[in-house]
């Protein structure tokens, strides 16, 4: 974590404007909540304005505060409470590296500085324009440690080479499956199960019928 | 709000059910002392009410609860962990297996573990730099780190650092050593009414901030210095200047507006360091004005300190002897020649001394009205006053204005009706005049006499709900008085009370809000024309007088032809083009009494002396009626003040307002005639230099700057 700021003056656009893709999509939102409580919808405004520009921009946090009736300092905290919110501009792909203890004991420490000698300093964005990364706290999928999220997606598993490849794969337009770099279902162990491999647990026979001792009487 | 026990209470303490008496009261016992509250209570009040004292940095009485800091943790039985007392009420409490009311500790051991743990916590960012920060002495921090607080830390790791923010020429910020109790942030929301200040990041990282670093918008801004437990939001004029136990503390009324709102002098050797508010819950709570607070510095500049003749076109110094002689010589002349115009900041007894002078000398021209508004001779006292009180707006349910925007006439008394409209007491506001923002939803009805000669003739939607509201109040502003056909439009606003029936058995709901500190005393000791008489314009038409004196008047101009005499504590307008300049005290370094709108005699005390030969302007009159061979029969402000009260009684009943014990017969106040089209405006237009002492203030000077700023460049508040 750190001290979260909107980017400076130079880098933010004069004006924000909802697409007409995106204002169907605020439609719906607003659609959510009676009119009093319309500032309900601010983190899914703010979601939607990220989607569309790619980060939330200073003239964007007035447009959504001036949309939802909301005072313009209560949009900036919730902005800069939630580290999902890019306030500066990000590469094409951002990297999200989770540097929590789970993370780090797994090896987030070498994505880390993968991250740092391909892309740059954190925040930064590549002089290509692809990248971008950022460390996180934890983003809640300590079983599959080390985690990186891009786009809406958790890559998980990685180690330095599996984080380069997959990098190689997303500069070059390709598409990158999400999940286990390392093929685990889902949380499994890795390689398949290592416990309950007899066959015979799964046939049924343990489901058999038991005679409880304190039923009811059938009627 | 009023609760059962017939005390008003602040918001945020008592829900809408009070109002209707079923608040209910519980029993509880905290060290062992067995007492009965209102089961809204929060434990902290109970605790409080039972005698046991509970530290506290985030809750504050007149802000909504946060239970941030976790100070004021108690034990209460049969709870598994401390609890944070400030934020569970009592009627939430699990009373004992037998019924036995619930069981609070504020003293075990366990208590005082939580408490020391919290304070390590709180102590782990704070910076260790009391020596240099102006808190020092009167902080809260500092207060219960003595009681709390560990010998040594045990943190080794560095202590975080918050850069710094800008927050106008009145807030200075320290903000590493915030501890982010939040009380900035609520009251700017809840109480001052602009939204501004928010806390942004989260954690350690968590800042309090406004947007984009601009200055609060709000004329209260520099409570939050007074709210801030830390050293964080400190005063910026004040800045190492003095510490709190340098300073001789007088208790004292406030002038710059005409609410006399209680405060403090904080003043070293002969200067005036600061103004602070007292708790005074009938007329500012315990919140201040920014120009009330700030404009102190003006008492160090543009002073007149000695007696100034203007010989062969050039004011030169002249002793006092001189002086005198030469006002009393003019004081000779044709008394139908000779006429005073009374300022705003003045005390009533310069005013009486005055007014007994010029009237032992057969002088009618004396008016207090420099603006002149046109109220306050018709005989009626109600006429002219707050008769619903500051405090009784709180049960306003509609409120029509007239002409006014208090919200620069009278800050703290705007903070007012937007607690009631919080509170809920307050459904409907209305305005005749202005369209700004007044912090609370007002329907902008019109903008002059043609809406109010509709509002009379009882049409429109809210006449409609104006009329049916149980407590309806009428407030008019001088931006509606203070014109040619002021006493027109004020029948306007009567017949307008009259249809309302805003003065009813029990409730009195028409209200003159003034905006000079001294023109109700000047009203109420009878400071108008006499019988024949000329008022204030009629004074400064070119060759209507010889001899005009201006006590502490500026806001008028004096023909050139005419002799002025002005008796002020500033070289401001009125001693520029005066003949003879004679200085008294300002209102910080004089006994005097002020009556506020409301009618509320208050007498304020001297904080420091005189600057250079100025003198108390009752003794400069006292001095002068001898020379002009009419000795007044009085010789000590006491004798003076003795005279004032027999001639009218009301200035004997000190720091009470009448309210609703005001006779008043709404079809006396006014005078019908033709109205003018002009739309009302306030008289305040820059409140941050509304009068002499103001306007010789820096900090004022800036703080006007930055206001004007702000609205030649689109605002960036929120639209709401």
């Amino acid at each position: 974590m750190s001290v979260r700021r909107l980017a400076p003056q130079e880098v933010q656009p004069q004006h924000f404007a909802w697409s007409a893709a995106s204002q169907e999509k605020v439609a719906f939102w607003l659609g959510k909540y009676p009119q009093a409580r319309r500032q309900s919808a601010v983190i899914p405004l703010l979601w939607l304005a990220q989607k569309q520009e790619g980060w939330v921009s200073e003239p964007a946090l007035r447009a959504i505060a001036d949309q939802l009736g909301m005072p313009y300092i209560r949009v900036y905290e919730v902005a800069t409470f939630y580290t999902m919110f890019h306030l500066a501009p990000v590469g094409r792909h951002h990297l999200q590296v989770c540097g929590t203890t789970p993370c780090m004991l797994r090896g987030s420490e070498d994505l880390k500085a993968l991250c740092r000698s391909r892309i740059g300093p954190a925040f930064q964005v590549s002089d290509d324009g692809l990248f971008s990364w950022e460390e996180m706290e934890c983003l809640g999928a300590c079983a599959n440690a080390p985690v990186v999220a891009i786009h809406d997606y958790y890559h998980e598993d990685l180690t330095a080479e599996s984080l380069g490849a997959l990098m190689d794969d997303l500069a070059a337009g390709r598409n990158v499956t999400p999940g286990s770099a390392i093929g685990r279902a889902t949380s499994a162990p890795e390689g398949g199960p290592a416990v309950l491999l007899d066959e015979s647990l799964y046939d049924g026979h343990l489901a058999a019928p038991v005679k409880l001792p304190n039923l009811p009487e059938p009627a | 709000m009023r609760c059962l026990d017939g005390r008003i209470r602040t918001w945020g303490r008592c829900g809408p059910g009070d109002r209707d008496g079923d608040r209910g009261m519980a029993k509880i016992i905290v060290d062992d002392v067995e007492v009965d509250v209102p089961a809204d209570y929060t434990l902290l009040q109970a605790c409080e009410a039972a005698g046991a004292e509970i530290p506290r940095f985030c809750y504050h009485e007149r802000l909504s609860i946060a239970g941030n800091c976790r100070m004021c943790l108690v034990e209460v039985k049969g709870a598994p962990k401390p609890v944070a007392s400030c934020a569970q009420q009592v009627r939430d409490q699990r009373p004992g297996p037998n019924g036995e009311p619930p069981v609070v500790v504020t003293k075990s051991d366990k208590v005082k573990a939580a408490r020391n743990g919290v304070m390590e916590f709180l102590l782990i960012n704070h910076p260790l730099d009391c020596p240099i920060c102006d808190q020092g002495g009167e902080c809260d921090l500092q207060d219960q780190a003595m009681a709390y607080g560990r010998a040594t830390s045990r943190y080794d790791e560095n202590k975080r650092a918050v850069e710094e923010k800008f927050m106008g020429p009145l807030v200075k910020t320290v903000m590493t050593r915030c501890i982010q109790c939040t009380r900035c942030v609520r009251f700017a929301t809840e109480v001052a009414g602009v939204p501004e200040l928010g806390a942004i990041g989260r954690g350690e990282d968590m800042e309090i901030t406004t947007y984009l670093e601009a200055a609060l918008s709000s004329e209260l801004s520099a409570n939050v210095v007074d709210l801030c437990p830390v050293g964080a939001l400190t005063s910026k004029p004040y800045a190492f200047n003095a510490r709190p136990w340098e300073l001789k503390k007088t208790e004292t009324v406030d002038v710059m507006d005409a609410l006399g709102s209680a405060i403090r002098i904080d003043a070293r050797g002969p200067e005036v360091l600061r103004a602070l508010p007292r708790v005074n819950e009938e007329i500012n709570e315990e919140w201040l004005s920014d120009k009330s607070r700030h404009a102190v510095d003006g008492l160090r500049r543009q002073r007149l300190d000695r007696p100034y003749l203007r010989k062969d076109g050039k004011l030169a110094a002249v002793a006092w002897p001189e002086a005198l002689g030469a006002f009393a010589q003019r004081l000779k002349g044709d008394p139908a020649r000779i006429g005073a115009i009374a300022g705003d900041l003045v005390e009533a007894e310069a005013m009486k001394a005055l007014l007994d002078l010029l009237r032992g000398l057969g002088v009618a021209n004396t008016d207090c009205r420099q603006d002149g508004a046109a109220i306050g001779t018709s005989g009626q006292r109600g006429e002219y006053l707050f008769n619903t009180s500051i405090m009784g707006l709180e049960e306003a349910d509609a409120i029509l204005l007239v002409g006014t925007n208090p919200r620069v006439e009278a800050p703290v008394l705007n903070a007012r009706i937007r607690k009631s409209w919080l509170q809920g007491a307050l459904k409907l506001v209305g305005s005749v005049g202005e369209a700004v923002d007044l912090t609370y939803p007002a329907e902008v009805l019109g903008s002059g006499p043609a809406t109010l000669e509709e509002l009379a003739k009882g049409k429109g939607g809210f006449m409609k709900v104006f009329m049916e509201a149980e407590r309806p109040v009428i407030i008019v502003g001088m931006g509606a008085l203070a014109r040619a056909d002021g006493a027109a439009v004020l029948k306007l606003a009567a017949e307008i009370g009259m249809k309302a029936k805003v003065v009813r058995e029990g409730w009195n709901g028409w209200n003159v809000l003034h905006t000079a500190a001294g023109r109700v005393a000047g009203l109420d000791m009878g400071f108008v024309p006499g019988p024949g008489g000329l008022a204030t314009a009629a004074m400064l038409a070119p060759g209507a007088l010889d001899t005009l004196i201006l006590l502490g008047a500026d806001e008028v101009a004096a023909p050139a032809s005419t002799f002025t005499v002005y008796l002020g504590s500033h070289g401001d307008a009125g001693a520029q083009s005066a003949d003879l300049i004679l200085p008294v005290g300002a209102y910080t370094e004089i006994a005097g009494t002020w009556t506020n709108t409301e009618g509320r005699v208050q007498q304020g005390r001297r904080a420091i002396f005189p600057k250079g030969e100025a003198r108390e302007g009752w003794a400069v009159f006292r001095a002068v009626s001898a020379l002009a061979g009419s000795v007044l029969p009085y010789d000590s402000l006491e004798a003076l003040r003795a005279r004032l009260m027999a001639d009218a009684p009301v200035f004997g009943g000190l720091d009470y307002a009448p309210g609703a014990a005001t006779p008043l017969d709404l079809r006396l106040v006014g005078t019908a005639g033709q109205v003018e089209r002009t739309p009302f405006a306030s008289p305040v237009r820059d409140f941050y230099l509304t009068n002499p002492i103001a306007r010789a203030s820096e900090v004022m000077a800036q703080c006007s700057a930055l206001a004007a700023s702000r609205a030649a460049t689109p605002a960036l508040v929120a639209a709401e």
